[in-house]
């Protein structure tokens, strides 16, 4: 039983940095209808400015406090991540405004190839660490429910509060501000938008800039636990599955579907694993989508498609 | 309404030709809308009616022509300052925000007048939460306005399509418009539907002093409630006056009717 509950919460704590790249998906998608390709460059890209800052302003100002150091090197990512959002706004939505959604995904097609290429330009290529001053020893918790009790990664437990922190922050935006209301507008008509008024162009902007910061955390969280490196924008890509999973237009939709697919790969890795060989991990999750597909293609929280004949 | 008054015109279309690639959608039309009126444009299938409506809101730039709204000359409209200049709109295929409940797709018109914070709003800051408030009582008073109490939590696409064409009616009344452009607000409606949407369409005019400038190819609901008629067909005017004289226009009638050869 504690070793059944240790794998369950590992993949619980995998699957909540699947949600924070999911998440990513989700927001643009709900509010310019554009399927992001580019975030799983974007979250490289991020953890590569933040990890390279990090690296580079101490010494240039001195600073010796680690806390102090990374505060600062996020502040000025997330500044990066809105110049970011401008430029794409300005360079590749705005000529595209009302065009297909396949023209605009193959734009984020060519977002996220200059993004990989250009990050590694600009900020390096290889490995790099984002050092968040947590301890790497595990913590042992109900050790006298159990023998032996759950091993518990810190830096997990750390990844688990960010998420969530994050996600109360987004639901405040969407669900209690105008401009959230706004943002939920466009996502469902254009034309309709623009002609009460809400500017599209800005709000592209903001989406995007919302994006790039949800982009940087899970770059941050994902980086401090892996390393910054290349790899991450692909392993970025298991966010596919999760949004078809939870619902490409549904927050909740993120964090359940990124929750399931962890403890899903998990558990039938190591359980389904030895029967039916090992790898499981690597599809386990594409496999779970395809059902999705088949039997509930709106995902388990997806506004339902309502046509009217 | 006979107490009316109608006032100056406000909106002055000189000449304005549109085509498309080799389709003439408008050819050299010229009209003009006076403050407080209602004001149709009537015309069969394909006379130009919704691209007449679409240069008026910017959705499409005239080839020629020029647009004079309120004492200023436009060659081209655009659909965002359009809406910053009072012009409110609604669509003939509904164009609504489905997966948002009634208040919601309503509050969305009020977007322009609203400035608090994003930040203030999501911490529900005392200015900000005052403002939204505001805000809400006005959208209040247009859903009473409309009727639709009772759906004020649906999704709008859950509601049928009469209930769908006041909550798109109510979403451009929530800008506060000055003028009003109607795209065929009455489509595809039963009897019914369409004494309701007419008898709001002349409550807003009446109540708000709101001007109308109102698509519609049935010509018994327009006669009714308009002010003066404009009649395209197939891209050209045939046509312009008051009901009546509309009515007893020759051309009018052939293009209605058809002409015996």
């Amino acid at each position: 039983m504690g070793f059944f509950l240790e794998v369950v919460l590992g993949g619980l704590m995998a699957g909540v940095l699947y949600s924070l790249v999911a998440l990513g998906f989700v927001l643009i998608f709900k509010a310019s209808g554009v399927f992001n390709f580019a975030q799983g460059a974007m979250v490289l890209f991020a953890a590569l400015a933040m990890a390279r800052l990090a690296e580079w302003i101490p010494p240039m100002l001195g600073i010796e406090n680690l806390l102090l150091a990374n505060l600062i090197a996020f502040a000025l990512a997330v500044v990066i991540m809105i110049a970011l959002a401008w430029v794409i706004e300005r360079l590749v939505l705005r000529p595209l405004v009302n065009q297909e959604a396949i023209a605009l995904l193959m734009a984020t097609l060519g977002v996220t190839y200059f993004l990989d290429g250009f990050g590694q330009t600009i900020w390096g290529s290889d490995v790099y660490e984002i050092n968040l001053g947590i301890s790497k020893d595990p913590l042992i918790i109900l050790d006298k429910v159990f023998e032996g009790g759950i091993l518990v990664n810190r830096d997990d437990i750390l990844a688990a509060a960010i998420a969530i922190a994050l996600v109360a922050l987004l639901a405040l935006f969407f669900q209690k501000t105008a401009t959230g209301r706004a943002l939920r507008a466009v996502a469902d008509d254009h034309q309709a938008a623009q002609s009460i008024g809400i500017p599209l162009n800005r709000i592209w902007v903001i989406v995007w800039s919302v994006a790039g910061f949800v982009a940087l955390v899970a770059g941050m969280v994902w980086g401090s636990k892996l390393g910054v490196q290349f790899s991450l924008a692909i392993l970025a890509l298991k966010a596919l599955p999760v949004v078809i999973l939870g619902g490409f237009t549904s927050i909740p939709g993120a964090i359940i579907g990124g929750l399931i697919i962890g403890v899903g790969e998990k558990v039938s890795e190591v359980y389904l694993g030895p029967i039916i060989g090992g790898g499981l991990e690597n599809w386990f999750a594409y496999a779970l989508a395809l059902v999705f597909l088949l039997i509930r293609p709106q995902g388990l929280f997806g506004e339902r498609i309502i046509d009217r004949v | 309404m006979s107490e009316k008054k109608i006032g100056d015109v406000i909106l002055d279309l000189k000449g304005i030709s549109l085509s498309f690639g080799g389709v003439k959608a408008l050819t050299d039309i010229s009209f003009d809308v006076r403050e407080h009126e209602i004001r149709a444009i009537i015309g069969p299938n394909g006379a130009g009616k919704s691209s007449m409506l679409n240069v008026i809101n910017g959705v499409y730039t005239p080839q020629h022509g020029e647009i004079v709204f309120r004492g200023q000359h436009f060659h081209k409209m655009n659909p965002r300052k359009v809406a910053e200049m009072g012009v409110g709109r609604t669509f003939q295929n509904l164009a609504l925000f489905k997966g948002m409940s009634v208040l919601d797709n309503i509050m969305t018109g009020r977007s322009l007048r609203m400035h608090s914070g994003v930040f203030a709003q999501m911490i529900r800051f005392g200015p900000a939460e005052r403002e939204e408030i505001a805000h809400r009582e006005r959208v209040e008073k247009i859903i009473d306005f409309l009727e639709i109490q009772s759906y004020r939590k649906t999704p709008v696409g859950m509601l049928p399509y009469g209930l769908q064409k006041r909550v798109d009616l109510g979403r451009a009344l929530a800008m506060e418009p000055s003028l009003l452009l109607l795209d065929e607000p009455m489509a595809g409606m039963n009897v019914e539907e369409k004494q309701d949407m007419s008898r709001f369409v002349l409550d807003v005019n009446d109540e708000f002093g709101t001007t109308i400038v109102l698509i519609e190819h049935d010509m018994g609901v327009v006669m009714d409630i308009s002010d003066r008629v404009v009649v395209l067909d197939y891209g050209k005017k045939i046509g312009d006056g008051s009901p009546d004289e509309v009515r007893n226009n020759e051309d009018v009638i052939a293009a209605y009717l058809g002409v015996a050869h």
